[in-house]
């Protein structure tokens, strides 16, 4: 904000209040670009910091569960870390992160050269970070952090300050951080549907779009549809805490599994929407290390959509313990297992691609084959709770703790870690150092196993979620005392990936534009790729495109190169063409003329209104009401008005 | 939007369809409005579900009987339909490049919506003096605040109106901005429908 102008009403039908933004590089650069590429960047760099914080706080849980009766930990700080640890891995750091790959990879791989609207793009990112921040100032500013679970059941959650069992403004931190975070996805959820269905390159169909592009459509979708509900429930919970109202409150005739059913309609998409685009990362990995195209393509997507509308339809499964009768519990039942269908569709289809192909075990693969593994792990518990009878035994034990692990961290974040290893050479020009992967990899599986394993015993030995301390004697010491020690180990592995990431940066060995040899049209860029993507809009003619500008069979059906020179290389052009550091707007001199977008303040500016509105509803400040309410007007009409490319 | 000069020797229609080219044909403001409007029917959704769960559950009164005036509401819920139509006629009008008309009927859509937002808070005014509030019992709860939601959903319509009105007095709302007022107008014509449905299933269906 170095260059707030004198508030200038240009001549003559240009209005405008703060001097145009023009830098791309530089510290600055960072806080009003508007390159997807940039913003990708930002997200994941944001994402993998509370990816850390959420560790640690699962750190410090795992350290109070060592042994019986431990002491690290008051009851209630144990409340706030498991709730804030929730929190964070589901919206601070799942979504968000995938959020990253999507803000990076979409316009590469549909050949586009940003998204549809960059500087709402913009805004998701900045919404996203002051949510975040919002939540995390409770810790300092609440009373106390937010402390009901990430779930937020009511009426815990949604009884009054000073009448509730929950001490501080956790609650309303919780509740009005997570609106502000629902805005953030849905801007972002907008952005990407409009971008796959509007700005394809020519030829790119629906049905020759990379999977991981499927499925953060897929994601998507699920977000605007699954964002709206929470976002409801919040308001309620929000009304019944602050206004007195009576929703969820069973003194007053309120029914707090209207709550529950709220909640994991929202819940049971989010599951999706935080599993899909692993799935999709896994299916662009798997191919270019097998050296075969993925087995199934129609199948793979179509499994995606099927299993982003049957998510609907499984909510009830979260509930089975909350006695809704035999032929609603039946049919959630029915749907549940139904569900598994299509995700094992996909797994066959995995192991199908990499079947006889010529599998190169670099860490990308590794982790995408522990995907599958531990993914599956993951399926199978979750399957177990289709049947009625075992879920209700195993509600609320420890064995939901490691299934869901298996998917989310089995299956999410081994989907992630992967795809830093896949990517990373584009984002950077170099590769991550192979050795620190491996570690980080074995570690990491090691590691995992090691602390959610157990748990599926510790749960069926009945030893329930979220108690702060066990006492000696129930059999339960030395299984916790393995999960603690396995802890540590992802933590060193993660330690290692971040070493990884600062080593190979400056001195990692240098990658061409296509160092895997692979498939999609992000490869056919330098990298890191220009501002502008692509100097010319790619022409599609094939599933695979890149792979089909490089090879040809022959007559046996084998690969064969085409020789270089028939086909553009593209990533053969020379570095110092444009390289994203020249302005915006204007001419590049480079031959192109590429208008792209102009950077902006209106996006950070809308985005910093929002937690200071937060802080009004947490405080029932209202003097911080017009603060809020005319930063927020003043960086939505400002917006309004400044055109999206200086001409 | 990207454009490119271009390169001699390519295919030169090809690059030519490039700048209005979009993958479904509607144009991308048009279409992130309809997919916020689709995600707004969810949010909406959640809170008549959650007012329909409630009707009828036995509570303390004030119940719907006891309050509601439906005359006066079929009234005021009459002139917000009536707004759709002007705004049709305001849409009409840019395209026509009769500004003139444009500001009429923007500004006539702005009032009709303040009118009903008038009636509405008469209305909360009339229930609080006979008892209801918002945490008397459930029927205060699920009433007010789904039918608050709406009605703030009117006022951001509204400001959205007259905002525009200011940019059509200053001439700076052209036939060629015409999209600009058909996409406000699509938030309108929604807030208009989703109204449709809570006045029926909230005020008219007897329980």
């Amino acid at each position: 904000m170095t260059t707030v102008s004198d508030t200038v009403q240009a001549p003559a039908r240009r209005l405008r209040v703060l001097r145009r933004p023009q830098a791309t590089t530089g510290f600055w650069s960072w806080f009003t670009t508007i390159d997807h590429k940039k913003i990708g960047i930002m997200y994941g760099t944001t994402a993998l910091a509370f990816f850390v914080i959420g560790g640690v706080e699962a750190l410090l849980l795992r350290l109070q569960l060592a042994g019986p009766n431990g002491t690290l930990l008051t009851a209630a700080q144990y409340n706030e870390l498991f709730t804030m640890h929730g929190t964070t891995m589901i919206f601070l750091m799942g979504m968000p992160l995938a959020v990253a790959f999507g803000n990076y990879l979409i316009p590469l791989q549909i050949g586009a050269r940003d998204v549809a609207f960059p500087r709402l793009n913009a805004f998701g990112y900045w919404g996203f970070l002051m949510g975040g921040l919002f939540i995390y100032s409770s810790f300092f500013i609440g009373g106390s952090a937010p402390n009901g679970g990430w779930f937020g059941y009511t009426p815990l959650t949604s009884t009054p300050l000073g009448r509730g069992f929950l001490p501080g403004h956790g609650p309303d931190f919780w509740a009005v951080g997570l609106i502000i975070l629902g805005i953030a996805s849905t801007t972002t959820a907008i952005n990407f549907v409009v971008t796959v269905l509007n700005l394809r390159a020519p030829g790119m169909t629906f049905m020759r779009m990379p999977v991981f592009t499927w499925m953060m459509t897929v994601t998507a979708f699920l977000t605007l549809f699954a964002m709206p509900i929470i976002t409801a429930a919040l308001i309620m919970v929000y009304f019944d805490r602050n206004f007195g109202t009576n929703f969820f409150q069973p003194a007053n005739g309120g029914d707090p599994l209207l709550y529950q059913h709220l909640f994991w309609l929202f819940g049971h998409p989010e599951v999706y929407i935080l599993i899909l685009p692993g799935m999709g990362i896994v299916s662009e990995i798997l191919p270019v290390f097998s050296r075969k195209p993925l087995f199934g393509y129609p199948v793979v997507v179509f499994s995606g959509i099927a299993i982003g509308f049957i998510g609907w339809g499984v909510w009830v499964h979260h509930m089975f313990a909350t006695g809704l009768g035999p032929v609603a519990i039946s049919a959630f039942a029915l749907s549940t297992m139904i569900i598994a269908v299509p995700t094992g569709v996909k797994i066959f289809n995995w192991l199908a691609t990499v079947w006889r192909g010529a599998v190169q075990l670099r860490t990308a693969m590794l982790f995408a084959l522990g995907f599958i593994a531990m993914f599956t792990l993951g399926g199978l518990s979750g399957v177990l709770h289709s049947v009625v009878p075992a879920d209700t035994q195993q509600t609320d034990t420890y064995f939901v703790v490691a299934h869901f692990h298996y998917v989310l961290f089995g299956g999410l974040v081994f989907g992630i870690f992967g795809g830093f290893y896949y990517w990373f050479p584009k984002l950077y020009g170099r590769f991550l150092d192979e050795r620190l992967g491996k570690v980080n990899f074995w570690t990491m599986l090691i590691g995992f196993n090691l602390t959610f394993f157990p748990m599926h015993f510790l749960g069926l030995l009945g030893m329930p979620r979220r108690t702060y301390r066990y006492d000696t004697g129930l059999g339960w010491d030395f299984l916790n005392q393995l999960e603690t020690v396995g802890a540590f180990v992802i933590a060193f592995s993660v330690l290692v990936f971040i070493v990884n990431v600062f080593v190979s940066r400056r001195r990692g060995r240098l990658a061409g534009g296509d160092p895997w040899d692979a498939r999609t049209l992000e490869w056919t860029t330098p990298s890191p790729p220009p501002m502008y993507n692509f100097a010319e809009i790619p022409h599609v003619e094939a599933r695979d495109d890149l792979w089909h500008r490089k090879y040809t069979e022959d007559e046996a059906g084998h690969a064969v190169r085409i020789p270089s020179g028939a086909a553009v290389a593209v990533e053969e052009r020379p570095a110092g063409d444009g390289g994203g550091d020249e302005p915006g707007g204007g001419d590049h001199g480079d031959g192109h003329g590429i208008h792209m977008p102009s950077p902006s303040y209106f996006p950070l500016i809308l985005a910093l209104g929002l937690p200071i509105l937060g802080y009004a509803a947490v405080f029932h400040a209202l003097w911080l009401v017009p603060i809020g309410g005319l930063i927020a007007a003043f960086g939505l009409y400002a917006w309004a008005i400044e055109p999206q490319t200086e001409p | 939007m990207d454009q490119v000069a271009i390169p001699p020797g390519h295919d030169v229609a090809e690059h030519r369809h490039e700048e209005p080219r979009t993958g479904t044909g509607v144009s991308n403001t048009k279409l992130a409005m309809w997919l916020f409007l689709s995600s707004d029917c969810l949010f909406f959704g959640a809170f008549i579900s959650a007012y329909l769960f409630y009707r009828g559950r036995p509570q303390p009164g004030p119940h719907p009987a006891d309050v509601y005036n439906i005359p006066f509401t079929s009234v005021t819920s009459f002139i917000l339909l009536m707004s759709s139509l002007t705004m049709v006629l305001a849409l009409a009008a840019i395209i026509r490049g009769d500004y003139r008309r444009l500001r009429i009927w923007l500004l006539a859509t702005a009032l009709f919506g303040a009118t009903f937002i008038g009636g509405q808070i008469f209305e909360f005014t009339e229930f609080y003096r006979q008892g209801l509030t918002l945490d008397k019992n459930l029927f205060g709860s699920s009433f007010f605040v789904l039918t608050g939601l709406h009605g703030a959903h009117v006022t951001a319509g509204i400001i959205w109106l007259l905002s525009l009105w200011g940019l059509a007095t200053q001439g700076r709302l052209t036939s060629r901005d015409s999209e600009r007022v058909e996409i406000a107008g699509l938030y309108w014509h929604f807030v208009d429908v989703v109204w449709i449905v809570i006045f029926t299933v909230v005020y008219l269906i007897p329980k």
